[in-house]
């Protein structure tokens, strides 16, 4: 199987006043096509900005990430935009839909930026997918957290994205509703066969994946396939 | 590894969609933003079109304005050199004009009049509007006269009762409307006459010592260039004391006349146009500071930076465009009423057309002004990280790079500089405006880093809850206080230093408290009728108040140098028309309220035989180049006095009362051909009426001013020259307040999730109440009071350096703005959070994510 997303060495440190906080350090794994991986780990054991890096939207310190054959210390940050535009879809733990875009508008951003000239209408069959083809005109302080997730989910689907970021898919949600988002997820990326990476620190979740990979202090504790794949 | 090219293409239709979708979204907030550059537009399109008709009717009307393609005139009877210059061009018509009282016999009512006495088709343009029409071409074959129509009305005269203008009486055979050569303003001081020109001697007013002016009109061919008729004519003309007067240089003279006018307002249009822009900068920047999660957030989802900036470039730019359009419009309609409000002031009429030009400029204006004022925090939108999605927003996440900003600022500056060197046409002045922006800018910015600064340094830690949490609101992360006080502040400034300006602008015009002073002038008197005339004062139960010698003469020469000297040598820099003038000089033994000694020393007396120290004013000797010691030979009709510039003093001409430029001292000219003013306090109109009417049957030669009218006419006008300030600084004030209004109001959404924390914490609503109004108190109070105070620094630096006026601030600002602006914001600040009180915590998180 191809490796879709290939990190070597990264090393990430913030400056905070005149301390020099490092992030991360020595963080190398590979993720494969197709594959569900998941990055767990505490509080403040660098998940997200370990995500953040691994979608281009930010530049490390050190090392190198390769995203679907790109190395992104060759891109400057409007290719890395139009990379993930192309090749990413994303799940925000608080959603981050465009509040003053209805819910047909959220779903359809990401194919009006490739120029699609039909998005609306793969926008709706998104929707559709999702269970909330009625509410497309919707804004999203009109819906609930669940409901705002789901259209996060159709928009992250929306591109056909090769691999698919997630952070904290559910914590915003109560469990009834997590369940029933992560539920779609799974269901929606096995239909698509798209690359998920979940940060989350749900173990149950995590579970669920076919990797996963466990930070503290910013380090790898260990990278390990589940017991059930 | 891949490594074909990654490129996005510019989808236009599409940006164009998303900047309306996250428009429709804000419009409430983005509409409040076109508003506050609106009046701005509107005051300068409406006056910058206003100049430009004044000076398109100036340059179509001058020819009528003038009556002629050219003229001579000349302030005595041509001599015969003269005479030969003035026959060889042929005139068409010719004027001797005077100020004389006329009488109307049938009533007995007396008037000071302007007698025009004209023979020959005058006017070669425009025309004299008459009634009845035929009139103005038939009273010089009647031998009658044309009167102007409102003093028919004032003294109930009609078409064939009689005038008398002097001593000769004759019949009105019109009333005049309207003729080239007169205003409202100088008709409503003397009223013309018109009068055919034989019959001028039979008034017998030409006499010595009598203000007279003989103009000759003339008619061009096609071919005549005026200008080097000009060249030609212009020294010959001089050295016999008469000018010419082309119509293209009346155009040009009537034109500098209103510009002044027009630079003023022009200046206060741009601080309208400068408080929005303040607006935009602070609304804009609060605006786009809310946005910067949903802009990481497009561009995780693969929005470049320039697709992401575009979305609100195109949006700001809608923003100036409707303001611009509106403003435009507004302007337009604004403009139209101007020849009504200023037509006192114009003496012609102003047509105006209205074309698309306007809207373009204000389109244009618009939009440069809202990009260039948004641009700095448009640019946040280039430089925000998508990582601002992830919840990650420390240091790490982009920020705009100095050289952007200052790239910016530099734009602005130039943007300031050349609109104000525009507007101004100085660049000294424009520097000095421009630099005054940065200055205050500054110090706002500097005092709003201070208060902060300040407040954390000394928190009040044992204060009750309420409090610190109001303090803490002003310093900690996400606070608004530099932007608020700056915008507060920088708002204040300009409608302070408007209405400081405007104070400084309308007591330099004042009149003072007239009772008791002389409010009856006696000119022309000759010395034969002065004890009469004094006796008919005393008759009338009336004081003399002034009983003043004046002695006619003229520049000789100064320094020894003569006026033909003068005028070869360039270097000597002297003006022209010190030679010319025709000086009328008086001598006392003390000077008066309204001068003050710069140099020299003044002496009240000299003995015959002695040097003659006279007394010069500023301008004069700014003129002549003359100074204390200097020496200065005049032609006394027709002998020659040496004299030496003993002192230099400071005349303040703005007072109503008889001033001099040059002041002789006792025992020189007392035995010079003379005549004299005569003034008195005449307590009410009838008896000032009587006097008139006693003096002029008995006197006919002399002229009476009564300055009870000259009062209530430039009253008249100095109240409409305030309306105008006073409508132009609304325009300012109203522009002010919305800016406020907007700056305060985009700065909800930082407070509310605040406040509905808090009330989800439990806090009660008057505590959020307490919490929110002393925020906004006391950035309103910071603010206004910086702003007034800079206000007041800058208003003595214009009372210093540019109208040279003593300046006595104004209580109001202190009084009147202070409180109302502290209030004003305090009522928006709590208006923002009327909502949190009124509804449940979970919906207002839910409607205002």
């Amino acid at each position: 199987m191809s490796k879709i997303l290939k990190i070597n060495g990264l090393e990430k440190t913030y400056t905070s006043g005149s301390r020099q906080l490092t992030v991360l350090q020595n963080i190398s794994f590979d993720v494969e096509k197709g594959q569900t991986f998941s990055i767990v780990g505490p509080s403040g054991s660098g998940k997200t900005t370990l995500l953040g890096l691994c979608a281009g939207l930010d530049t490390p310190n050190a090392g190198s990430v390769e995203l679907c054959g790109y190395d992104f210390n060759t891109l400057n940050e409007d290719e890395r935009a139009q990379l993930r535009n192309r090749e990413v879809g994303f799940i925000f733990q608080n959603f981050q839909l465009l509040p003053t875009l209805t819910a047909l508008e959220n779903v359809s951003v990401p194919l009006e930026l490739q120029g699609v000239k039909h998005a609306a209408k793969r926008g709706m069959e998104l929707l559709n997918e999702v269970g909330l083809a009625d509410r497309f005109h919707h804004y999203p302080s009109q819906l609930s957290g669940g409901e705002q997730q789901r259209v996060a989910l159709a928009r992250a689907f929306s591109n056909s994205p090769s691999i698919l970021f997630a952070d904290e898919p559910t914590g915003n949600l109560d469990d009834e509703t997590g369940e029933k988002v992560i539920k779609l997820l799974f269901d929606l990326n096995k239909a698509s066969d798209t690359t998920l990476v979940i940060v989350t620190h749900d173990l149950d979740l995590a579970n669920r994946t076919q990797q996963i990979l466990r930070l503290k202090g910013g380090e790898i504790i260990t990278n390990q396939p589940t017991a059930t794949h | 590894m891949k490594t074909d090219k990654l490129s996005t293409k510019l989808d236009l239709p599409w940006l164009l969609k998303m900047a309306w979708r996250d428009a429709k979204a804000s419009r409430m907030r983005l509409l409040l933003f076109t508003a506050s550059i609106v009046l701005g537009i509107a005051a300068v399109v409406s006056i910058q079109l206003f100049r430009d008709n004044l000076q398109d009717n100036i340059k179509n009307q001058s020819k009528s304005l003038m009556g002629a393609d050219y003229l001579i005139d000349i302030n005595e009877t041509p001599n015969e050199r003269a005479q030969a210059i003035i026959d060889s061009l042929n005139p068409v018509a010719s004027e001797v004009n005077f100020v004389s009282m006329v009488v109307f016999p049938k009533n007995g009512g007396t008037k000071l009049a302007r007698v025009r006495a004209i023979e020959g088709p005058f006017p070669i343009y425009g025309k004299m509007v008459t009634q009845p029409e035929d009139a103005a071409t038939t009273y010089q074959q009647k031998g009658g006269a044309l009167v102007d129509a409102t003093l028919l009305l004032q003294y109930d005269i009609k078409t064939g009762d009689s005038i008398k203008v002097g001593e000769l009486t004759l019949p009105v055979v019109g009333s005049l409307s309207s003729m080239p050569g007169n205003s409202a303003v100088t008709s409503s001081v003397a009223p013309p006459v018109v009068i055919p020109r034989h019959l001028v001697g039979e008034t017998n007013l030409l006499q010595f010592g009598s203000r007279k002016e003989y103009q000759y009109f003339y008619k061009a061919t096609s071919e005549t260039d005026f200008i080097q008729l000009e060249n030609t004519l212009e020294p010959m003309l001089d050295a016999e004391r008469a000018d010419l007067d082309t119509h293209t240089s009346t155009s040009r003279r009537l034109g500098r006349r209103y510009e002044n006018m027009g630079k003023f307002l022009n200046l206060v249009a741009f601080i309208a146009l400068l408080l929005g822009c303040v607006g935009i900068a602070s609304s804009v920047h609060i605006y786009i500071r809310e946005k910067l999660t949903h802009i990481a957030v497009l561009k995780c989802l693969g929005a470049s930076r320039q697709q992401s900036f575009l979305i609100y470039l195109i949006q700001i730019a809608g923003i100036g465009i409707l303001g611009g359009v509106l403003g435009g419009a507004i302007g337009i309609v604004i403009q139209e009423s101007f020849p009504y409000i200023l037509k006192e002031f114009l003496p012609f009429d102003v047509d105006i057309t209205i074309t698309v030009q306007p809207l373009i400029f204000g389109i244009v204006l618009g939009f440069l002004i809202a990009v260039l004022f948004a641009l700095l925090s448009l640019l946040n939108t280039w430089y925000v990280s998508p990582l601002q999605a992830l919840r990650i927003s420390d240091t790490s996440t982009q920020k705009t790079p100095k050289q952007a900003k200052l790239i910016v600022f530099a734009l602005i500056i130039v943007f300031l500089f050349l609109f104000s060197y525009w507007l101004l046409d100085n660049v000294l002045y424009a520097i000095a405006f421009v630099v005054g922006m940065l200055i205050t800018f500054a110090i706002l910015a500097g005092i709003a880093t201070l208060t902060m600064k300040m407040i954390k340094a000394w928190f009040p830690k044992t204060w009750g809850y309420t409090t610190r949490q109001s303090l803490l609101n002003l310093f900690r992360p996400n606070n608004q206080t530099l932007v608020l006080i700056v915008a507060i502040g920088l708002g204040t400034f300009l409608i302070s230093t408007l209405y400081f300006t405007k104070d400084i602008l309308l007591s330099k015009t004042a009149i003072g408290d007239s009772s008791g002073k002389a409010n009856i002038i006696i000119i022309d008197v000759q010395p034969e009728q002065t004890e009469a005339i004094e006796k008919t004062i005393a008759a009338n139960q009336m004081e003399i108040i002034d009983n003043i010698p004046l002695v006619t003469m003229r520049i000789h020469s100064r320094n020894g140098v003569e006026a033909n000297e003068a005028e070869q040598d360039s270097t000597l820099r002297i003006r022209r028309w010190v030679y010319n003038h025709e000086f009328r000089t008086t001598y006392r033994n003390h000077l008066v309220a309204s001068e003050e000694l710069l140099e020299g020393e003044w002496t009240p007396e000299v003995n015959s035989g002695d040097v003659i120290p006279i007394s010069i004013s500023e301008n004069v000797a700014e003129s002549a180049k003359v100074t204390v010691g200097d020496n200065i030979v005049f032609n006394v009709q027709g002998v020659l006095m040496e004299t030496v510039v003993g002192s230099i003093r400071m005349v303040d001409w703005g007072q109503l009362q008889l001033n001099f430029n040059i002041l002789f001292p006792k025992g020189v000219l007392e035995n010079a051909p003379q005549f004299t003013v005569l003034s008195t306090n005449a307590p009410t109109e009838a008896s000032s009426a009587q006097l008139q009417r006693t003096v002029v049957a008995d006197f006919p030669n002399v002229t009476i001013i009564d300055l009870r009218q000259v009062f209530t006419i430039v009253d008249d006008i100095l109240s409409k020259v305030s309306w105008i300030i006073n409508f132009m600084a609304f325009f300012s004030i109203i522009t002010g307040i919305i800016v406020l209004i907007g700056s305060v109001r985009t700065s909800k959404h930082q407070r509310i999730k605040e406040s509905v924390l808090l009330r989800t914490l439990g806090a009660k609503n008057q505590q959020i109440l307490r919490i929110t109004a002393l925020e906004y108190l006391l950035l309103g109070m910071v603010g206004s009071l910086v702003g007034i105070l800079l206000a007041l620094v800058s208003a003595l630096l214009l009372a210093l350096f540019v109208f040279r006026e003593a300046f006595v601030p104004s209580i109001i600002p202190f009084v009147v703005f202070l409180p109302a602006i502290s209030v004003l914001v305090l009522g928006i600040g709590l208006s923002n959070i009327r909502g949190v009180l009124n509804s449940s915590p979970l919906e207002i998180l839910r409607r205002e994510v």
